[in-house]
């Protein structure tokens, strides 16, 4: 965490050179000229999972804990493709899922993307949903 | 008295026209949840912590807690301050609100460990204006801005392009569209972005459509936030919006993970007008929704009723209850887009006194849409404030001396940054292979009033190549692309740097925007830090300049026309007046008179008026002299001053903007026997007629009243060139001249 602990918010004043994309492309090569390469890809341009931990414990320090836990299932989440989340998110909505379906796509996400927090998320609703009747063919 | 036979009020019967009675009130019904606040079926507060972990909660066993009580259990109470914060009395949090020693962070801790009932409960002690100092303390960005609806009812691309681009000039953080045909989505939100950007680089965009498809434009680079995160504070309501908490926090967070700041969106009423309000308050439910807002770890949320404004407005206390829940949100630390932005009432009187309890003290957004469009065109229901309704918020600015988030602008301005937008999506759409924008579509988007003025398009090709467009790999890059081929370079640079923002992630936290240059404005750097008078966001330098800076406020100096003699009358001084001794009436003139002024403020010229009052006494058989008091300006002393010297103790005063009356010797100063005081309504024959009235004081005989114009609203449009003017008459003030005759030429 030391490299985390230097950092200063907001990342764009204080750390735009050090910032790298998910693709490992620093920001500070994302230029128009390099866009007009057109070698520039989606990656470039989306957040690498320890930036948004960095966010995270800016969150944290500044007292928003839920939203620092949001980062930190967020940052998890940058390692599962598009599809798959929205996936995720039809197996969360109410009486799609039975309850080992939920539990084997909590044990999947955990596994597959080092996403321990999502899965324990995934696993959290599939308890409640079983007591209080929120899954298939229950609602 | 016999009551058939009299006749209704006819005041009772206009009242009924009314707009303020065209809506609708009712009683309260607390079994269908129609109650704002204090239902006698919420909950009474409770908390019961074992081992870590909440086991009853608001008069409830988690044995019988349903999802919603089990995920705020779960994620929405700080268990180690819990106990703490539930062993304070309500009134003495509610107190805490509007201490101007308690810090907003002292705020927050207490309310994170506080339960719903509690939160209700303490919100049950604060009266509006006790609310509003407390949302001056607990709103989370320093600064307030304000958010737009740009859409529009053909779902005109190049003229979404060119609203876009006018709301970012006039202020506007956050811009927010929807679609009527959903498959339009993806050109609308490309419209909104690029036509943004044009405007004001920064300003963050967001289209509101289902949720799958929403996070798919936002994937796509299209959208930097998104507020369709909808809660609902009753499980069954929950179902009909087919989510659950768990499905919303999960969504959440992909919208993080995807650098795309989100809000929530919940509001009172929803769960009564879907039919589950289970016998509970509006603002229990809502504190509820909130609760879980925060749990989802979401940084904010847009509530205050939202679309469901007009129900609890039909209710008591609704405004209040509506007002409140702004208040628990901030209180929770959350950002709050305020509502404003549904249409909530007829009359615009209840309108305005209902933003006021969010604008005055600031939101974070102090509407959650103010359309930028005329009403027809707003696809969200018609929208609360729009084009329409701009320049009255900038007044309203300036009077109140607050930021409303908006800033006054230049029609020509305006001009040059619609073209640019049009012209930057119309090079966007030909460069990706879209359906033609014409040129003649461009000009009619930079000048439109509304969608009436566009011309129509091939609506079949458009959603095809929609379709095609969200099917493709296109992304924002390569409408950064586009952009930067066609000569767009700084609308290029300005897409491309908000999608390298979504790298930095530095607007996913708290009450994120963009300021000038990209620069971050959010609770974490630019938190409110408002601890009474002198602290806090005080309106000021660059802000209020702009604020000020109407375009309809001119240099007073150039209200009136320069200090000029009137060339028809020549008063020529016979030396100091004497009194008189016939039958006679003294005219008696202001300083200024026909000397630096030539006209009255109803643009009557010197020579006129005093004409028509020297005819007027003559008509009556009675003679008159001409007289000019120096020695003062005020109305009453220059007409007593007449009647002292007149023969028959009647005098006439006239001031130089066309004031009048009648005096008589012996009466004191105020008393006099006829007033003109409103001389914009005064006309050649008001003068006249009151010549002869003076006359026939004079001789004895009866005056008939003298004629007038009715115009109650002339007192605002010339309150200052009254001002103005009779500075001029004050600054011909001559002590030492005293009162003298005057020979009257009318050359």
């Amino acid at each position: 965490m030391s490299a985390e602990n230097e950092s200063q918010y907001p990342l764009g004043e204080n750390d735009r050179d050090t910032i790298k994309a998910k693709s490992g492309r620093p920001l500070s090569e994302m230029t128009l000229d390099y866009v007009r390469t057109g070698d520039a890809r989606p990656d470039d341009l989306s957040a690498e999972a320890s930036t948004l931990i960095v966010q995270a414990e800016f969150a944290r320090q500044a007292g928003y804990l839920e939203l620092a836990e949001n980062l930190a299932r967020a940052a998890e989440m940058t390692r599962i493709p598009n599809d798959e989340i929205l996936e995720i998110y039809e197996a969360l909505r109410p009486g799609r899922s039975s309850y080992h379906q939920l539990l084997s796509l909590s044990q999947k996400i955990s596994s597959v993307y080092d996403a321990e927090r999502t899965g324990a998320y995934i696993r959290e609703a599939a308890e409640v949903y079983r007591d209080t009747g929120l899954l298939k063919y229950n609602v | 008295m016999n009551t058939a036979r009299m006749a209704g009020s006819k005041r009772f019967e206009r009242l009924s026209r009314r707009e303020i009675n065209r809506e609708v009130y009712v009683n309260e019904l607390p079994e269908l949840g129609l109650i704002v606040m204090n239902s006698p079926g919420d909950p009474r507060p409770s908390l019961d912590i074992r081992s870590g972990r909440i086991v009853e909660m608001d008069r409830r066993d988690m044995e019988n807690f349903d999802a919603i009580d089990r995920f705020i259990a779960a994620h929405a109470i700080n268990i180690d301050q819990a106990e703490h914060s539930m062993s304070l009395d309500s009134i003495e949090i509610a107190r805490m609100l509007v201490d101007i020693n308690v810090s907003r962070q002292e705020i927050m801790k207490v309310f994170s460990g506080l339960t719903p009932a509690k939160i209700a409960q303490v919100m049950n002690h604060l009266n509006v204006v006790e609310m509003m100092m407390a949302m001056q303390k607990m709103r989370q960005r320093k600064r307030p801005y304000d958010q737009a609806h740009v859409t529009n009812w053909k779902e005109n691309p190049t003229l979404l392009a060119a609203d876009a681009a006018e709301a970012g000039l006039r202020g506007f953080a956050e811009e927010e569209t929807t679609v009527r045909v959903a498959r339009m989505a993806p050109f609308s939100a490309l419209a909104l972005l690029v036509g943004s950007q044009s405007g004001r680089p920064g300003v963050m965009t967001q289209i509101s459509c289902e949720e799958a498809l929403n996070l798919r434009l936002a994937m796509k680079g299209l959208a930097t936030y998104a507020e369709t995160l909808s809660v609902y504070g009753t499980i069954p309501s929950f179902l009909d919006g087919d989510d659950t908490p768990w499905s919303k926090g999960i969504l959440s967070s992909a919208y993080a993970s995807r650098g795309i700041k989100s809000r929530f969106t919940s509001g009172s009423g929803s769960e009564a007008l879907m039919g589950y309000g289970q016998g509970k308050s509006m603002l229990y439910l809502e504190i509820r929704c909130i609760m879980m807002v925060k749990g989802a770890g979401s940084q904010g949320v847009q509530n205050g009723s939202i679309s469901c404004i007009a129900l609890p407005e039909s209710l008591p206390n609704g405004v209040r209850g509506v007002m409140a829940e702004n208040l628990v949100a901030a209180s929770l630390g959350l950002e709050v887009a305020s509502g404003n932005d549904a249409m909530s009432s007829h009359s615009q009187m209840r309108k305005t006194a209902k933003l006021m309890l969010q604008m005055l003290p600031g939101t974070d957004f102090i509407t959650s849409g103010h359309s930028v469009m005329p009403r027809k065109d707003n696809l969200f229901g018609g929208g609360n404030f729009d084009a329409e309704d701009m320049d009255d918020w900038h007044v309203i600015q300036r009077d109140m001396q607050v930021d409303g988030g908006l800033k006054p602008v230049r029609e020509k301005d305006v001009l040059a940054v619609r073209e640019k937008g049009a012209r930057a999506i119309q090079a966007v759409f030909d460069y990706l292979g879209f359906p033609e924008i014409a040129d003649e579509e461009v000009d009619a988007a930079t000048t439109a009033f509304s969608s009436d003025d566009m011309p129509d398009r091939d609506s079949v090709a458009d959603l095809a190549a929609a379709d095609a467009f969200l099917e493709s790999d296109l992304t924002a890059l390569d409408v950064v692309k586009a952009l930067d081929a066609k000569g767009f370079k700084d609308v290029a640079e300005a897409v491309l740097e908000m999608q390298r923002q979504r790298v930095l992630g530095d607007y996913l936290h708290t009450s994120a925007v963009f300021g000038d240059g990209f620069n971050v404005e959010s609770a974490l750097n630019t938190p409110n830090d408002y601890l009474g008078p002198g602290t806090g966001y005080r309106v000021e330098g660059k802000v209020w300049k702009d604020i000020c800076n109407l375009p309809q406020a001119i240099d007073p100096v150039k209200l009136v026309c320069e200090e000029a003699s009137d060339p028809n009358l020549i008063l020529r001084s016979v030396g100091t007046a004497a009194p008189g001794e016939c039958l006679e009436v003294v005219v008696a003139l202001g300083p200024a008179y026909a000397s630096v002024m030539d006209g009255t403020l109803a643009g009557i010229s010197h020579a006129e008026a005093l004409r028509a009052i020297l005819d007027g006494i003559e008509s009556e058989g009675v003679a008159s002299r001409v007289v000019k008091v120096w020695h003062g300006a005020d109305l009453a002393d220059i007409g007593l001053s007449g009647a002292k010297l007149s023969g028959s103790g009647i005098g006439i005063g006239l001031q130089s903007k066309g004031t009048a009356l009648i005096h008589r010797k012996g009466l004191a100063p105020l008393n006099n026997l006829e007033l003109l005081g409103m001389a914009p309504n005064l006309t050649l024959e008001s003068y006249s007629a009151l010549g002869k009235n003076a006359a026939c004081y004079a001789a004895g005989r009866a005056p008939s009243p003298v004629p007038m114009k009715i115009d109650n609203m002339a007192r605002l449009r010339l309150i200052v060139h009254t001002t103005l003017l009779h500075h001029r008459e004050v600054n011909q003030i001559d002590k030492n001249r005293g009162v003298e005759e005057m020979k009257a030429i009318f050359p």
